[in-house]
């Protein structure tokens, strides 16, 4: 009896021995998996840590640029123009326009090298003997500046103003040490001569850094890379960005609400289901081809048009709309929906007034996510040409322009590495900017919206 | 809140089952009515009438078809895929499943209450307000407000909620949102109202405050109630209809069904051997 009693009892001891060295083990894991997950955490947090300072430190220079500040004579024998044009009685609009045309043009054919050589030399007079050189200090847009100036305001001919010149891409790279200085000559695109006198007027007080405005407010330059701006880029994705908000979140929200709510249960709304989650796997490029072949192929409309660009983007950024917002709507409780029908809703009212409004936080995410893919897509837009060369600022989405990861594409690819090379982490930084506010756009709105009840 | 004493419960019943109701007319009447969920007859073909200003309690095992049967007598069943019905079921002698008849005033004559209390994620005012307004019920807003404030007096919540009308609804206790649902129902005056166990998801007190307003309700309402607790349909219930295996197997007075069942099976419900 007291044999198998403490049989019993020892039995009783084994499991619990058995049990709490399993609960070590157990614990153990647990442990491990913890370490697991925060150790992917810390990398992850890590390599964005290092993706922005990386980006932020080359980038941030690239908001600043060296610049001359001159008194400039507008001298009237170099800019030997005469007054512009005035309308005149007998004149028919036609002859007038032309007359206003040559005026223009003999403005452009002025030596406007020379009054910004003179310029620098009045500022220090001992550069004559250099005269032939200086016009190489000064970025090739800021004659173009200097034009049309003029042509906006004839009378500043015979005056002087006090101008700030952007200097030339390689001067600036020159003077803020973005190149090895040790270099032989014949690796250097400066002449020794310019590099001296850069020098000489850094040290003087005439070139210096400054804050960068050129960056927000010129398009993409070629011919004067000093003057390259983002304007362009940023305009195009913002006409983008509208053109999806307003073609994608509807038209996605609008077959969700369908597909969610009111689509019969059969063969063909699942064939329609599963394909919208294909499309949404298909690789962005792909969108592009099919843009281009029917959007600009087949319905003609213009090459590197942000309409084009939004049109691809909102057919890609359709199927995450679409998919977002479904589950938004599939969270929403049915009791819910069967309270307002129980009360006499019909099946649109009760979508309308009781379902949808639950469902809009995690609608706006989901479209603002969308939205947000949309701006950063780069290979679809290559394929409908907005990766071509534009330097007029947009002023309508149907006019030529590029886009901001576009534009950081080309920048990056851009022959003079020393001086775009901090304007293509510029560009990023602006593009990561409008990302974080657009994600923030959507935390707040989730927010404002779920802390309703 | 109040303690219901049971004795003082059994005591109301017994003054109530002796109060059968006045009318003997049918308000809805089920004839031959069958339910398939694709191919599953859910339903077997059920004759039934609910007289009006009854109470009719509806008791069964689980998957008996007393919840389906009761979701065909506002057509809540339309909004189920693959659900399809045949029969008739009438209300005041109209077809309900007729064609031409509007779906939405049919429900506006015949009110639900569910299973776990749903409010909206809206105020406690326009929970009530919210069939009002779909009906246009109200044209001013005091008008509104009185029928929010008449209706939640009959659900027994006015004294409760009256000072926080704009608080969420959903921010109520269990018993209190599902008197807040009985109250959203009865905002569009309906003739009939159905509760599909109205009581499983509450507590012991919350469930007799809401027996005791069923029992307020059936002198204007004809209320159905599906329910799992015998005792329930025998406290509120002066008739009940015991389903078995989606037929209806017996109905009866209440009394006559808890004391001296027609049939083996359900007396073997009531007596605990199976359910």
């Amino acid at each position: 009896m007291s044999s198998t009693m403490d049989s019993a009892a020892d039995k009783r001891d084994q499991i619990q021995s058995r049990v709490a060295n399993s609960l070590r083990r157990r614990h153990a894991k647990e442990k491990r998996f913890k370490m697991f997950g925060l150790a992917a955490v810390l990398i992850g947090l890590a390599f964005v840590a290092v993706l922005f300072v990386s980006i932020f430190s080359r980038g941030l220079p690239a908001f600043w640029q060296s610049s001359i500040t001159l008194d400039v004579y507008f001298d009237p024998q170099i800019l030997d123009v005469g007054p512009p044009p005035e309308q005149r009685q007998d004149e028919s609009p036609r002859d007038f326009e032309q007359r206003q045309q040559s005026w223009r043009t003999k403005l452009t054919m002025a030596n406007w090298n020379e009054v910004l050589q003179n310029a620098l030399i009045d500022a220090k007079p001992e550069l004559e003997e250099h005269r032939r050189s200086l016009r190489k200090l000064f970025t090739n847009g800021e004659k173009y500046r200097l034009r049309d100036m003029v042509a906006e305001e004839p009378s500043l001919i015979g005056q002087i103003r006090s101008i700030e010149l952007l200097a030339d891409a390689e001067v600036d790279v020159w003077v803020r040490g973005n190149i090895d200085r040790s270099l032989p000559d014949e690796r250097l695109q400066l002449s020794p001569e310019v590099r001296r006198i850069a020098d000489q007027l850094h040290d003087e007080g005439i070139l210096n850094v400054s804050f960068n405005t050129v960056l927000f407010t010129n398009s993409d330059s070629r011919s004067s890379p000093a003057s390259a701006g983002l304007a362009g880029a940023f305009m195009g994705s913002l006409f983008m960005m509208m053109v999806v908000i307003c073609l994608a979140v509807p038209v996605g929200v609008a077959s969700a609400i369908y597909l969610e709510e009111f689509a019969p249960q059969n063969k063909f709304v699942d064939l329609i289901e599963v394909n919208i989650n294909n499309l949404a796997a298909v690789p962005s490029i792909v969108f592009g081809l099919l843009g281009a072949s029917i959007f600009i192929n087949y319905l003609r409309l213009p090459l590197s048009a942000p309409l084009v660009g939004g049109l691809v983007l909102s057919l890609m950024t359709l199927p995450t709309v679409i998919i977002t917002t479904r589950s938004a709507l599939k969270a929403v409780p049915p009791s819910i929906r069967q309270a307002a029908l129980a009360l006499g809703a019909s099946r649109v009212q009760t979508v309308f007034q009781q379902v949808l409004p639950l469902a809009i936080p995690g609608i706006l995410t989901g479209s603002i996510i969308g939205v947000a893919q949309a701006l950063g897509e780069t290979a679809p837009l290559l394929l409908i040409g907005m990766n071509a060369f534009v330097a007029n600022i947009p002023a309508t989405p149907f006019e030529q322009s590029t886009a901001l990861p576009v534009q950081i594409y080309l920048w990056q690819g851009n022959e003079m590495r020393n001086f775009f090379e901090a304007r293509t982490s510029a560009a990023i930084i602006v593009l990561v900017l409008m990302m974080i506010t657009l994600n923030a756009l959507a935390i707040w709105l989730r927010k404002k919206f779920e802390t309703r009840w | 809140m109040k303690m219901v004493d049971p004795d003082v419960m059994v005591r109301r019943d017994e003054e109530r089952q002796s109060q059968r109701p006045a009318s003997q007319t049918a308000k809805m009447s089920a004839r031959d009515v069958k339910v398939f969920y694709g191919d599953n007859e859910a339903i077997k073909g059920i004759d039934l009438d609910i007289m009006e200003n009854e109470v009719i309690a509806f008791i069964g095992p689980s998957g008996c078809g007393k919840s389906t049967f009761l979701r065909t007598l506002n057509r809540m069943n339309d909004t189920i895929e693959n659900c399809r019905i045949e029969g008739k079921v009438t209300l005041d002698g109209d077809d309900i499943y007729d064609p031409s008849l509007d779906v939405v005033l049919l429900r506006a004559k015949v009110g639900m209450v569910f299973q776990k209390p749903n409010p909206f994620p809206k105020s406690i005012y326009d929970n009530i307000a919210y069939g009002p307004r779909l009906h246009g019920l109200a044209k001013r807003k005091y008008d509104l407000d009185e029928i929010v404030e008449s209706s939640l007096r009959k659900a027994g919540l006015w004294e409760e909620v009256k000072d926080r009308l704009d608080r969420p609804g959903t921010g109520l206790s269990g018993g209190q949102q599902q008197r807040l649902c009985i109250a959203r129902a009865i905002a569009v005056s309906p003739e009939v109202i159905l509760m599909d166990e109205p009581c499983s998801a509450l507590d012991p007190i919350a469930t007799a405050k809401i027996e005791e307003l069923i029992d307020e309700l059936t002198e204007s309402y004809t209320i159905a109630i599906v329910t799992h607790s015998m005792q329930q349909a025998a406290r509120v219930s002066h008739r009940t209809a015991y389903f078995h295996l989606g037929e209806l197997v017996e109905v009866n007075d209440t009394e006559t069904v808890f004391t001296n069942p027609e049939h083996e099976l359900t007396e073997a419900y009531i007596t605990g051997r199976f359910g």
